[in-house]
């Protein structure tokens, strides 16, 4: 049997050592009731197989379509690098780093990796990550939340929609109040938003580049949140914060991101990872794992897990979060990838992708009866609607091998015939060019 | 060793894309624009992959050193898994896909995997349905106690107590508290769940009860059919916490057993690597009654064979997840089901129950073992004899790392003094099991000659003990600019 390396001999001399005569003795004390009532499964396969088998499912998945879907999850180039070093069995074959001596290598590179997310946010401190970038708003909801002992949450309808939903599920047994403030054409409404800040708002939530795309300045509302006592809670796109006003900048008091874009596969929506920052103030109250810097006996410098007394391990149902894990090996993928690309790496990436986006507009707003949804700045993804139904034009142009975009309607009634377009630095111009040339076509 | 910050060069070139056409001050305007770099390394690619081949030599791993650790199921994770989660075809494929008009055509292949997934997983428990969506085993407690929360809402229930035992693992109470509820602790009675204690607590406002079985102290609950009864009759719910099911496989089904929820560790019982603390996936079962409230998506299978990811369903707890979960994950799992089938897993079960026991007869003469009987998949075992002589369980798990293996759990479950936790699994050898036996026994011999000796391990790591009280109050967790 695969895996399993005993031999008939091996296993009689265990079970001589046990004391009993056969493996089927060792369940005795699982009465016959508890028995399964059906265990049909299909018989074992051999590698080759299995491989054929999975192979074959894999050529039923549509990944060869020219893309222009984003809408907070990309496609960026990642560095053959970043493979290489992160399928290093010492890595991903390791438990959590409980045993920090025999676990040097994941502590410093987790410590590394707060310092380089931090570092990219404009922020103080990180945790060592969380599930995905929708469990991180969650989780910074609840900091706040606990900081302040104020339970109204204002959130612009501009943060990703599926993130709201999820925070909607999250929450649905605590007394908070959520409070979602419509967007104007795809851009937050500050103003609004303000105004629904009072002295019982735990949080302000807003997203830059927002989920249309625009890139917008949250300083003054975050200064206005500050002065009736509120966190600022801003969810970023880690590769436009290299070259965009950064969320400490803005004042932010945490600030999180969906980390996917930094050397993670897309894989159809999972494993991500959950980046979570905060100022010095909130430290105590973040969720999850934080590698600190110490010595050891010998005055050498080492790394543990610290701050643990937050954790549920220790407090249990006092506990800040009942995360008990990280997505360490994918917090490991994003260091690598933020260190083969380099702060000049990131920052042509930004730039090529934000380049495309801006010809990616200027060719589709040429088109007749097509306009760009909001004129403001964007980064790499920007909205535009069109004379007909999007989803209609999306099943048109998908027949010709491209996805033009992500229909909004789902997400945002009234914006039936809008159409979110996301370039990164891996289209072409030519891509690009055909896309227009089609959408044409098809209108 | 000197942290990636501090090789940096700046100006040299890395894996840059190619120069832009545009500079930034075309593209937004100069309030927008980051006025700071963000201190990012400016590497070749060379000084990466040294720096990060140097880290990996100061980790242990499952393919380097055996790594009994009780609890956390550290068994071999079989490239192939690795190997196959890596096709372009799945790698490649945006979430958003199926939400695009007859998107569920493009990802049929994507879409088998986690039918089957879920088919596999509910045959293999006996429970009725199953989200994949959580994406950790914690993840997996919290929809699942969302989900009993959805059921007593709609059925009018007034409930506000969640049941744990004290061995439960941490996380059982945290979820419980984060999804509303008030959670009740019930003492342990031989190392396994008391009815007695269990009717002292139970009332009508019991909305559950949390069980892992078998239980950290790896002993089967074999009070459970009188257990369920009780709960049954106040309309509470038995929640089963997945992380032994490695020791139960084709032996019980926990859906026929009576369980209503049951989230699974992926990243235990099929072979996932825990990846240095993550990622997992943590999927949930659920009873017939309970399927109306699980997550959406979920994923159909028509009359033709063609798959569909379907949201109508009214009584939903909603998103746990952005998409379909770890999808990734699912994927090396599925794939390790495969390969094993049905006599592949129940000989899964079947070894790791084999060798922990062997083990445990093995050193229950040198090591005090409060529950001396037969076994599950892993034993506690208890330094507190060795602990009056200086040397404690803390001590000994250093000293096993100086000898190359990963030590087992210590001081978890916490009902046990001086607690040492043994999980061999069913993939290492008997002579791997042998030769950490010896070298075990010659640890216990010197914490009776030289207990010093035993409190200075680890001596041949590239740290010694590390000061864990400076570290939380002198809090450096980034590295300064």
């Amino acid at each position: 049997m695969p895996y399993v390396p005993h031999t008939t001999a091996d296993t009689r001399a265990m079970l001589e050592v046990v004391g009993v005569d056969s493996v089927e003795e060792l369940f005795a004390e699982i009465p016959q009731t508890l028995r399964p009532k059906s265990f049909d499964l299909p018989a074992g396969m051999s590698e080759m197989a299995t491989r054929a088998k999975l192979e074959d499912l894999a050529s039923r998945n549509s990944t060869n379509l020219v893309s222009f879907l984003g809408a907070g999850f990309y496609d960026h180039y990642v560095p053959s690098a970043v493979d290489a070093l992160t399928m290093r069995g010492e890595f991903y074959t390791a438990y959590t780093p409980y045993q920090p001596e025999a676990s040097q290598g994941t502590l410093q590179a987790i410590y590394e990796y707060q310092t380089a997310v931090t570092r990219l946010l404009g922020m103080d401190c990180s945790n060592a990550s969380v599930y995905d970038g929708g469990t991180a708003i969650y989780e910074a909801v609840m900091m706040a939340v606990r900081q302040t002992k104020r339970v109204k949450v204002v959130i612009s309808e501009t943060v990703n929609p599926i993130y709201r939903i999820l925070l909607g599920t999250y929450t649905v047994n605590l007394k908070l109040e959520l409070v979602t403030v419509p967007h104007v054409d795809g851009a937050t409404d500050f103003a609004a938003m303000e105004k629904a800040v009072d002295k019982s708002t735990a949080c302000v939530v807003v997203q830059s580049p927002n989920f249309f795309g625009c890139v917008e300045d949250a300083s003054a509302l975050f200064a206005a949140a500050k002065a009736q006592g509120a966190v600022n809670i801003i969810s970023a796109y880690p590769v436009m914060a290299s070259v965009i006003k950064t969320p400490g900048a803005m004042g932010a008091d945490i600030a999180v991101a969906e980390g996917q874009s930094l050397g993670l596969p897309m894989s159809f929506g999972g494993p991500y990872l959950g980046i979570m920052t905060c100022t010095k103030a909130l430290v105590r109250q973040m969720p999850g794992r934080i590698v600190g810097r110490t010595t050891d006996s010998q005055g050498r410098t080492g790394y543990v897990l610290t701050l643990q007394a937050r954790e549920q391990h220790i407090r249990r149902q006092k506990a800040t979060s009942n995360i008990c894990s990280n997505q360490a090996l994918c917090a490991l993928r994003c260091l690598a990838h933020l260190c083969l690309l380099g702060e000049e790496g990131l920052r042509r990436t930004a730039s090529a992708s934000i380049g495309n986006a801006r010809y990616a507009a200027g060719k589709l707003a040429k088109i007749p009866g097509v306009t760009v949804l909001n004129n403001g700045p964007v980064g790499n993804e920007f909205a535009i609607r069109l004379p007909r139904p999007a989803q209609d034009v999306c099943l048109a142009m998908i027949g010709r091998g491209f996805v033009p975009g992500f229909p909004l309607g789902r997400y945002y009634p009234g914006l039936e015939n809008c159409l979110l377009v996301t370039c990164t630095e891996k289209h072409s111009r030519r891509d690009i060019d055909i896309l227009a040339a089609w959408l044409e076509d098809e209108l | 060793m000197s942290t990636v910050f501090t090789k940096s060069a700046p100006g040299r070139e890395g894996v840059w894309p190619k120069q832009p056409e545009h500079d930034l001050s075309d593209l937004l305007p100069a309030g927008l624009i980051r006025e700071v770099p963000a201190g990012l390394p400016s590497l070749s690619e060379l000084d990466v992959v040294r720096h990060f081949s140097l880290l990996s030599r100061k980790n242990y791993g499952v393919d380097s050193n055996f790594y009994p650790l009780g609890s956390c199921t550290m068994k071999y994770n079989p490239k192939f898994c690795e190997d196959v989660a890596g096709l372009p075809g799945f790698a490649r494929l945006h979430p958003l896909l199926p939400q695009l008009p007859r998107g569920d055509e493009l990802t049929q292949g994507a879409l088998e995997v986690m039918y089957e997934s879920e088919r596999w997983l509910a045959e293999i428990t006996g429970m009725h349905d199953f989200t994949l969506h959580p994406m950790a085993g914690a993840h997996g407690e919290l929809t699942g106690v969302l989900i009993m929360a959805a059921y007593h809402a709609d059925k009018g229930n007034k409930k506000t107590k969640i049941i744990c035992p004290d061995s439960a693992h941490g996380t059982n109470p945290a979820s419980a508290a984060i999804a509303g509820y008030e959670v009740v602790s019930i003492a342990s009675k031989d190392g396994i769940v008391d009815p007695d204690a269990l009717a002292e607590v139970l009332d009508d406002e019991v909305a559950g009860m949390m069980m892992t079985c078998p239980n950290t102290l790896g002993l089967f609950e074999k009070n459970l059919p009188k257990i369920v009864e009780m709960l049954r009759s106040v309309d509470a719910l038995l929640y089963y916490d997945g992380a032994n099911l490695n020791a139960v496989m084709g032996k019980m089904r926990v859906g026929d057993a009576g369980f209503d929820v049951v989230h699974l560790n992926l990243h235990k019982t099929f072979a996932t690597p825990h990846g240095g603390g993550g990622p997992g996936s943590g999927p949930v079962g659920v009873c017939e009654k309970l399927a109306p409230y699980l997550p959406i998506s979920r994923v159909v299978k028509d009359p033709s064979g063609r798959f569909h990811l379907r949201y109508d369903y009214p009584k939903s707890i909603g998103y746990v997840a952005p998409f379909y979960g770890n999808f990734g994950v699912v994927l090396k799992a599925y794939a390790y089901m495969l390969r094993l089938g049905r006599e592949g897993l129940i000989k899964v079960s079947e070894n790791a129950v084999l060798a922990a026991n062997y083990m445990r007869k093995r050193l229950d003469d040198v090591l005090e073992v409060p529950y001396d009987r037969i076994c599950m998949h892993e034993f506690v075992a208890s330094a507190d004899k060795q602990s009056h002589k200086g040397v404690r369980a803390l001590d000994i798990a250093k000293a096993l790392l100086d000898k190359g293996y990963h030590a087992p759990t210590v001081y978890f479950p916490l009902i046990v003094k001086e607690c040492l936790m043994f999980e061999p699994t069913e993939t290492e050898s008997k002579e791997t099991m042998d030769q950490f036996v010896d070298d075990l026994r010659d640890i216990l011999a010197l914490a009776e000659t030289d207990p010093a000796a035993v409190q200075a391990a680890p001596v041949t790591l590239p740290v010694t003990r590390l000061d864990e009280t400076a570290a939380a109050r002198n809090m450096h967790i980034t590295e300064d600019m």
